[in-house]
């Protein structure tokens, strides 16, 4: 009887949200609670990390809001000066697949935190261009990035060795010609 | 016996291969089919390195521009740095095996490049060039 009345109690405690801090804990220390793990759910279609993933980082869609993605997706043709037009069925996937897990549509720590620094209808079309984003990168000196296996803010992987995985935590910094971000 | 059962495996093993078509040599019977005339290496080569410039892109742009002067190299992406594999077939035998995939490239390619999609002759030209290698 006991131990029915356990298991019961068990389950509960599985099945509520598990709301605690996510992405390396500790970072921060404003208090927030975040779904835990990741701190941007990690990409799992296979055709965005094909398409998108041949010519840059597959940035996670919860990196940018709805609002955001539709015009990315609209505009496939001029993609930061250079085509990327897909098929009408892979564009469909794929809009369907970053429309899903926008920012706006996600509880992940990173998510909640870029839609929070966004004005209500502010549409941004690079991740780079979010007030988190710039605001978490503003102490940064420009020589850092100068270096070759860098050269821009948007190469998240040349700095974030676990972004893949969507971890974006300072444990798992490592500076190319710099090593860990220590401030 | 043994050797018996030894060739029909082999010959069973060469079927499938022979009579899957090339990948390279169905899209030429296409663009052909589309108007091309006979292919050329070297018109290719000369394709893979000349200069454009066009509305979208006052600077000049080649397939150089990403892939190298040398399609035995590794390229980068010129805006993103992000390295690409070589062209040439010999380097890297993915390439070439998929209809869809070299028509994508070719029709982003070509638009960032020449601000216009390519014709047959210039795909065919170019398959030649890069299967050449």
């Amino acid at each position: 009887m006991i131990k029915k009345s356990a298991l019961i109690l068990l389950a509960g405690l599985l099945s509520a949200p598990l709301m605690v801090m996510a992405d390396g804990a500790g970072s921060g220390g404003s208090g927030g609670s975040y779904k835990r793990g990741p701190g941007v759910k990690p990409v799992e279609n296979k055709a965005y990390l094909e398409e998108c993933g041949s010519c840059h980082f597959a940035y996670q869609p919860g990196l940018l809001p709805r609002r955001s993605w539709e015009k990315v997706m609209a505009g496939l043709d001029a993609h930061f000066g250079d085509n990327a037009e897909l098929d009408e069925e892979t564009l469909l996937e794929l809009t369907t697949y970053v429309m899903d897990h926008a920012a706006d549509q996600a509880l992940e720590k990173r998510s909640v935190k870029i839609m929070r620094s966004l004005q209500r209808d502010e549409a941004p079309l690079r991740i780079t261009e979010t007030p988190y984003i710039r605001h978490q990168h503003d102490e940064i000196p420009a020589r850092y990035i100068k270096h070759p296996e860098i050269g821009t803010l948007s190469n998240c992987t040349a700095c974030h060795k676990k972004a893949r995985e969507g971890y974006y935590g300072e444990r798992w910094i490592e500076i190319p010609g710099v090593g860990p971000w220590e401030h | 016996m043994r050797t018996l059962s030894l060739s029909m495996l082999l010959l069973a093993l060469c079927v499938p291969h022979a009579a899957s078509a090339d990948t390279v040599d169905e899209l030429l019977e296409q663009y052909r089919a589309e108007g091309a005339g006979e292919f050329s290496a070297e018109a290719g080569q000369r394709l893979w390195h000349a200069q454009h410039s066009h509305g979208t892109a006052p600077n000049s742009r080649s397939c150089v521009s990403c892939h190298t002067s040398d399609p035995h190299s590794i390229g980068e992406h010129v805006r993103t740095g992000k390295s690409i594999k070589p062209m040439a077939r010999s380097m890297n035998f993915e390439r070439y095996t998929e209809q869809e995939k070299v028509e994508k490239w070719f029709k982003r390619n070509c638009k960032w490049t020449l601000g216009r999609e390519c014709s047959a002759q210039e795909k065919g030209d170019l398959l030649v060039f890069l299967r050449s290698h």
